[in-house]
């Protein structure tokens, strides 16, 4: 096993990545992520293969992330929450011409320029695809450093196997904080399955091509359909949840990222009370992990989701849920960090006031 | 669980220090998180870290309470005196800081860093003056963890220097330990 190193989380996304595969980086400075591309920078320098550019924008970033995708590269840009509105246009074509791909969006305080306080405000702008069309975009939501590392290396795995974008969501806390890690080992890029679709030219083989403009509308309405028929074997095969506590829980918390692990907190403290009070944490927040959900509210009657803004993820909640349990909010937005105390004065406030400590 | 802020002016080597002490509670097999100050931080201005050691999980980098503070400057003691936990001590490196504390349920424990340094013959030690002082207090990590945490993160460094580091350290700690202090 590899030695546990203290790692900074935004140095653990890129040196995954290059563990992962990535030999292509482009990026376009932003606080709260600076050090990923710093790290990439000097990283990809000294790999053979690698490259790495410091665009001229998010937007070109993201269109040469593109153009290295094709080629076959394992290929990745980052950014934080503004500059990811940048990409959307980007994001989309990836999704339209069916190119793997990893988008790291470092959250901070929104709308506009905000500021630079990690944030979960682009959840909807992440789950639900950001860009134009009718697309989806794999979400994983890491919530501390050990999964930076882990989901960093799926995220690429994820990206080829669909051949589809993921987004991995982190937050400027994430960004910044140094924890241990162990980081996985590099994968050996000639073991990777091969790309039977790359543009590394047409000599001795016939043309193809790789194309997001579908004029004709039957087959657009098919290339949709495909695209249909890809996400639902997503949605399949890869929503994840993480649970706490909630073998006897009568309120379950559900939080994600940075939120998840003040949650925990709060929970930790809210049991020492005497709280049954429990955490469902959605790892995949696309596709969202209903059935988890869903299963659990057969035991459980009170949902309090705990989120980074003013209320997003809720809704995925209460569409898994389909009204079968009360789903209560609480939240902080514009990069307020709650305390693990403030969450437990929240849950017991809302564990008395639905009376669940009545027993029966 | 032990949160400690260092802070201080940018370049006195603040970041360092909680560095350096992450890495050795990391590897005297405690969980720990390093969170630094960041944002429109500007020259000359206040820099500093917090560093969460524990035993069990740690839910929160962020210096709510902490229950150690390491201070270095003026301007870093007015920041973090009223945030600090009921009963929490602030080592005061009091060349720097000669104002008392506001706070009466606070204890104060100062720390001449850099007259000890001038005395070892070299000012950029005050660092690891006030972190030897610091482990030697909280027993939070050994100075022998910290020396190791030290070579682990600055590598090919001068054999002189990390002497002279260690003596820093030492005569951090020897102050506190042989209670020249007040």
């Amino acid at each position: 096993m590899n030695k546990k190193l203290l790692m900074r989380g935004s140095q653990v996304i890129g040196e995954a990545a290059i563990r992962a595969g990535c030999r292509f980086y482009a990026g376009y400075p932003i606080t709260p992520q600076n050090e990923l591309p710093e790290f990439m920078s000097g990283a990809m320098a000294s790999l053979e293969g690698g490259t790495f550019i410091q665009a001229e924008s998010e937007i070109a970033a993201i269109n040469m992330v593109i153009g290295a995708s094709m080629a076959g590269a394992r290929a990745m840009t980052s950014s934080s929450s503004p500059g990811i509105s940048l990409k959307q246009e980007g994001i989309s074509f990836l999704a339209a011409l069916e190119l793997p791909a990893v988008i790291v969006n470092v959250m901070r305080g929104g709308p506009g320029l905000g500021n630079i306080a990690p944030s979960q405000g682009d959840y909807f702008q992440a789950t639900r695809g950001g860009g134009h069309g009718d697309y989806r975009t794999i979400v994983l939501a890491p919530a501390h450093g050990q999964e930076l590392a882990d989901l960093t290396e799926k995220a690429f795995e994820y990206a080829d196997r669909y051949r589809t974008p993921v987004m991995i969501l982190a937050d400027g806390m994430m960004g910044q904080m140094m924890e241990p890690v162990i980081l996985p080992d590099p994968v050996n890029l000639d073991t990777l399955p091969p790309k039977p679709w790359v543009l590394d030219g047409a000599q001795g083989r016939p043309s193809r091509i790789i194309r997001s403009l579908i004029l004709d509308t039957v087959g657009m309405e098919e290339h949709n359909w495909k695209l249909e028929r890809k996400y639902k074997m997503i949605s399949d095969e890869i929503p994840r949840a993480e649970t706490y506590m909630t073998e006897d829980a009568r309120l379950v918390v559900i939080a994600y990222g940075t939120a998840a692990r003040i949650a925990r907190g709060g929970i930790k403290r809210a049991r020492e009370m005497g709280l049954k009070v429990g955490l469902l944490r959605p790892v995949t927040l696309w596709p969202f992990p209903e059935r988890a959900i869903r299963e659990m509210s057969r035991l459980v009657k009170d949902f309090m989701v705990f989120e980074m803004n003013t209320g997003q993820m809720i809704d995925d909640v209460k569409l898994s849920l389909e009204g079968r349990s009360n789903v209560h909010f609480y939240g902080r937005p514009g990069g307020v960090v709650s305390t693990p105390d403030e969450l437990a004065k929240a849950i017991s406030s809302l564990y008395y006031r639905q009376n669940l400590k009545k027993e029966g | 669980m032990k949160k400690t802020v260092f802070a201080g002016f940018g370049g006195q080597g603040v970041l360092m220090m909680g560095y350096v002490f992450a890495v050795a509670a990391m590897r005297d097999g405690k969980e720990v998180t390093y969170l630094p100050a960041y944002g429109a931080e500007m020259r000359g201005g206040t820099a500093n870290c917090t560093v969460v050691v524990s035993d069990e999980e740690i839910f929160s980098p962020v210096a709510s309470s902490p229950d150690f503070a390491v201070i270095m400057s003026k301007p870093s003691l007015l920041k973090y005196e009223g945030i600090m936990r009921e009963g929490g001590v602030v080592l005061l490196n009091s060349n720097h800081v000669s104002r008392p504390l506001t706070r009466e349920d606070l204890n104060s424990i100062r720390i001449p860093a850099v007259e000890l340094a001038k005395e070892l013959g070299s000012e950029r030690v005050v660092n690891m003056i006030m972190l030897g002082a610091f482990a030697a207090y909280t027993k939070m990590t050994s100075l022998d963890s910290i020396m190791n945490g030290l070579s682990e993160i600055v590598k090919d460094i001068n054999p002189s220097v990390m002497k002279l580091n260690r003596k820093g350290l030492d005569r951090g700690a020897e102050y506190i330990l042989k209670g020249d202090l007040q």
